[in-house]
């Protein structure tokens, strides 16, 4: 089986700055991956790759058989097989619920009305706010607005997701009922690549752990390298994180 | 003082339709400009970046009176003969386009570009983005400051009496040369010009008051 995400000697710079300095890694269909490390380690930026918000300088990505890196790819068929939700929500304020869901459905997926309001009860209701459509996002708790994303990425049936710190603008109440969310999306076998800095998660949901270091991935391991940590950088960086 | 007749009034009232009519040709022409020079202000192509930055600052920086002769003149001299108003209409077109595109614009980028992100990553263009995403948020902003300018926009059109448009100005100067009264003449221009653009800046400041208390809501 071919893997669902697979970068090869990627490095990026912002300006003289190499942020990610020759990074290789492959995430297999149905894999829930945790990218740990500290700020600025590049983790959020290697992700941003993925679904090229971000230009690579070289090396390979491939994603469910897109050439990522290849200039003339459309960006939009990418993007139909990778959802991202992100730190800040960025749930679209003059839009409702239901509209914020259904935007990319009617002008991407060219569905109509019904078909698309069908498409976000179904996906509201997988993330336990279906009674929330006609809401205004303004009109939620934070923790129920980045529920409210991950249903919206989750509407376009993406095969791969990428959430970039999603929970860290969040209490811990709030915190618990994004990752519950986050932990049924990965039972139900969805791939998935978690930048976060909720260990606990990483521990339970996690089949796989990179952890990066100063623009490289220094240890890669299942969850059980977050216990018993191999490499002394993993161990200080563990150790400050509780 | 009584030489001033019902006919003079109905003159100069003659005179403001003119007014307001090139007003909402200008607003009208240099707002569908004013949208192409904000497109391409935002391109993502640098060279079209370049040649609209060019364009606002060559527009911005030389007087409006210039623009109307350049216009009015320098259409005839190359052998375009237009009416006053068409060359009157067209150059502050020109000029309200330059003005608008760099409001909007403004409007626009204040907008976080994560909503862009956000609208991207699902797979939208990015002409979709704008039109569902980016505008419906920038256009609250952009309201007030639009409006404010219409009253400039309303002013400015006086500039137009110099190419021999018989709009308000040049209706009260016309009166006042037969009738030698300029303190009442150009006065009642004045209250003329003011019943135009006082509603307006009343409603440019309650728009701006409701934006801010929309802002401090959020």
């Amino acid at each position: 089986m071919p893997a669902a995400v697979k970068l090869e000697n990627v490095v990026k710079r912002f300006g003289a700055l190499e942020v990610l300095k020759g990074i290789s890694f492959d995430i297999e269909a149905g894999q829930v991956v945790a990218l740990i490390g500290a700020s600025g380690s590049g983790k959020s930026t290697a992700l941003r790759c993925i679904n090229r918000l971000e230009q690579i300088q070289s090396g390979t990505i491939e994603v469910c058989g897109h050439r990522v890196e290849d200039p003339a790819l459309d960006p939009r068929s990418l993007r139909q097989d990778v959802g991202m939700v992100f730190q800040s929500y960025n749930l679209f304020p003059h839009m409702t619920v239901g509209e914020n869901v259904m935007l990319a459905l009617k002008r991407v997926k060219r569905m109509d009305r019904s078909a698309a309001r069908k498409v976000a009860e179904r996906v509201l209701r997988q993330v336990g706010l279906a009674e929330k459509i006609d809401n205004y996002p303004e009109q939620l708790s934070g923790g129920q607005q980045q529920r409210v994303a991950i249903a919206r990425s989750l509407a376009m049936a993406p095969k791969v997701m990428l959430f970039d710190e999603v929970t860290s603008a969040l209490d811990p109440k709030l915190t618990g009922e994004v990752l519950r969310v986050m932990e049924d999306l990965a039972k139900a076998g969805m791939t998935m690549v978690v930048v976060t800095h909720e260990m606990a998660f990483a521990r339970r949901a996690a089949d796989k752990v990179i952890f990066m270091h100063q623009g490289h991935v220094h240890e890669v391991g299942d969850a059980s390298i977050l216990t018993t940590p191999e490499t002394p950088e993993l161990r200080e960086f563990l150790d400050h994180d509780l | 003082m009584g030489d001033f007749s019902s006919g003079h009034m109905i003159y100069l009232l003659n005179g403001l339709m003119w007014t307001v009519l090139l007003s909402m040709l200008a607003m009208l022409l240099g707002g569908i400009a004013g949208f192409a020079v904000m497109l391409a202000r935002i391109s993502q192509r640098r060279w079209l970046r370049r040649i609209s930055l060019g364009y606002v600052q060559i527009v911005q920086g030389t007087p409006l009176l210039i623009q109307m002769f350049l216009m009015y003149f320098g259409l005839g001299v190359a052998g375009i003969e237009v009416p006053a108003l068409v060359a009157a209409a067209l150059a502050m077109m020109i000029y309200s386009s330059a003005y608008l595109g760099e409001i909007w614009r403004g409007s626009v980028l204040s907008i976080d570009n994560t909503q862009f992100e956000a609208a991207e990553t699902l797979a939208l263009t990015r002409w979709q983005s704008l039109v569902d995403v980016i505008l419906p948020q920038a256009l609250r902003i952009a309201t007030p400051p639009t409006v404010g300018f219409t009253v400039q926009l309303v002013k400015n059109t006086s500039l137009a009496s110099v190419v021999g448009f018989l709009e308000l100005t040049r209706s009260a100067q016309v009166i006042n040369n037969s009738l030698f009264e300029p303190f009442l003449v150009f006065g009642i221009a004045a209250v003329l010009y003011f019943a135009v653009c006082y509603p307006l800046s009343l409603w440019s400041r309650i728009l701006e008051r409701k934006l801010n208390a929309g802002r401090r809501q959020a």
